[in-house]
């Protein structure tokens, strides 16, 4: 318990040792402490900002998706359109067509008629004037009764 | 109990108490001293050489051990050693950003010297107080304090480097406003000068002894308190087989090292056989308990029970008081700085 020369030995031994770990030991680790500090600070910052970049870019897929689907629909609403014109017209084409077709058929028809009749006319002049003929027993001019005749079938 | 008489409890705690010093004695000239007169003889030109011995032991592991760390230091992913050393390091850079607001690049890695080796150096005091006086004893050193900071001399000499510290600093940022500092306060008046002198020297004065009388203090009543305990060993052996067990009926007044290194054996063994899950912990502790009874007898086993009690309470003050010392430091170093 007496005060010596120990007291300078540690005083020596302590100045020894802080020179030591202001030197080699204490500069060494705050800077490695410092830059990894930096680098996770980074980091984290990198990571904001990465999470940040994909909100904008999933925004903006939502948007361009939203656009899309509006086109997708604007394009069919115009297809269906198209395609009921399309009908539209077709129907309208094949009924005009129908038409076309019956008035021809139609035509035809009274065509025949008519031929009939001037058929049934001229055969009905003749079986006229055979049966009076017949009746008649006698020859009728045929030249001075044939106008006669022919109005008659004409009244058919 | 240092292989002399038991029942001296006295001697044996003088002994526990007395550093071996080489020194100039006044007549036997230089050596080491034979006991705590003649080291006293000795005056001031003497050294603690088991004092110095374990401060620069400690010192230099200290120094190892950072530089090991600093050396492996990556700006990745820290591990192991590395993590344990940055986790103190950024403990005491907190401290010292909490209460140093100067620029000083000195008293972080100061501070950082002064916690972990006094820490280290406090540490000592949980070794079994008989452990390594008993073994160097074997080799015919004949004293051994193994903890330097129960020595005023280690402690006064790191206060004393801190209180250079504190002038260097003192007169180097506040030049002459140090002197009106220590004559002008706390009465502003010239008449004043010699009280306000006295007093600001007195204050001074009393920072480094503070520091160093309190370290001191606390671990001197501490180790003490280890070696009062310990010589319930010693009471014990005169007492019979209750309180001195099968040691003292064997061995009487005569303390057999081999015997109480076989109760070490049995108790390592006991403590092995329960980390391979062979014995419940619960059966350990009551084994071990059995083993110091039978052993060393009632006062044995109160012993152990005390020293382990006493150790466990030691390790909040050993800490406690490595930071106190550092926090004291930067502080006493933060008023040196501040310029009024």
């Amino acid at each position: 318990m007496n005060i010596n020369l120990t007291l300078f030995g540690q005083m020596v031994t302590f100045a020894f040792f802080v020179w030591f770990c202001m030197k080699f030991v204490w500069p060494v680790i705050i800077e490695a402490m410092e830059e990894r500090q930096k680098k996770i600070a980074d980091g984290l910052d990198a990571a904001d900002r990465a999470l940040r970049d994909l909100e904008l870019a999933q925004n903006k897929a939502t948007d361009q998706m939203k656009e899309a689907k509006q086109e997708a629909a604007g394009i069919i609403d115009q297809a269906n359109k198209r395609a009921n014109q399309i009908i539209d017209e077709a129907k309208q084409q094949a009924l005009a067509e129908g038409d076309r077709l019956k008035a021809a058929a139609q035509a035809d028809i009274e065509q025949e008629i008519n031929r009939a009749k001037e058929e049934l006319r001229a055969k009905v002049a003749g079986l006229a004037l055979a049966g009076a003929e017949k009746v008649l027993e006698a020859s009728i001019d045929e030249k001075s009764n044939r106008a006669l005749v022919d109005k008659l079938a004409a009244q058919l | 109990m240092a292989g002399e008489n038991p029942a001296s409890t006295t001697e044996y705690i003088q002994h526990h108490l007395t550093n071996l010093v080489y020194g100039n004695h006044p007549e036997n000239g230089w050596g080491f001293a034979h006991g705590a007169e003649e080291a006293a003889e000795m005056g001031f030109m003497a050294i603690h050489v088991d004092s110095m011995a374990w401060s620069i032991g400690l010192g230099i592991l200290f120094c190892w051990l950072f530089r090991t760390a600093a050396v492996r230091a990556t700006t990745g992913v820290p591990t192991g050693l590395l993590n344990f050393v940055e986790l103190i390091i950024d403990f005491i850079d907190g401290a010292v950003k909490d209460s140093f607001h100067g620029h000083n690049k000195m008293v972080a890695p100061l501070a950082l010297t002064i916690f972990v080796w006094i820490f280290l150096m406090n540490l000592m005091d949980l070794l079994p107080v008989d452990l390594v006086p008993e073994l160097l004893m074997l080799l015919g050193v004949s004293y051994q304090k193994i903890v330097p900071s129960t020595d005023p001399n280690i402690t006064l000499g790191m206060a004393l480097g801190v209180f250079i510290l504190m002038l260097y600093y003192s007169i180097k940022i506040k030049g002459t406003g140090f002197i009106s500092e220590l004559t002008m306060h706390p009465f502003n008046h010239w008449a004043f000068i010699p009280v306000n002198l006295f007093m600001e020297t007195v204050g001074l004065l009393a920072k480094p002894f503070s520091l160093g009388l309190r370290l001191f203090g606390n671990m001197y009543a501490g180790e003490m308190i280890f070696i009062l305990i310990a010589t319930m060993f010693a009471a014990g052996a005169g007492a019979g087989l209750l309180g001195g067990g099968l040691h003292a009926q064997i061995f009487g007044d005569h303390t057999s090292a081999l015997f109480w290194l076989a109760v070490f054996v049995l108790v390592c063994t006991t403590c092995g056989l329960n980390l391979k899950g062979k014995i419940s912990t619960g059966k350990t502790v009551l084994l071990c308990m059995v083993y110091m009874a039978i052993g060393g007898g009632l006062t044995a086993l109160g012993g152990g029970l005390m020293q382990w009690g006493w150790a466990v309470f030691h390790i909040l003050v050993i800490t406690l008081q490595a930071f106190i010392f550092m926090v004291l430091t930067v502080v006493y170093l933060s008023m040196a700085h501040e310029d009024h």
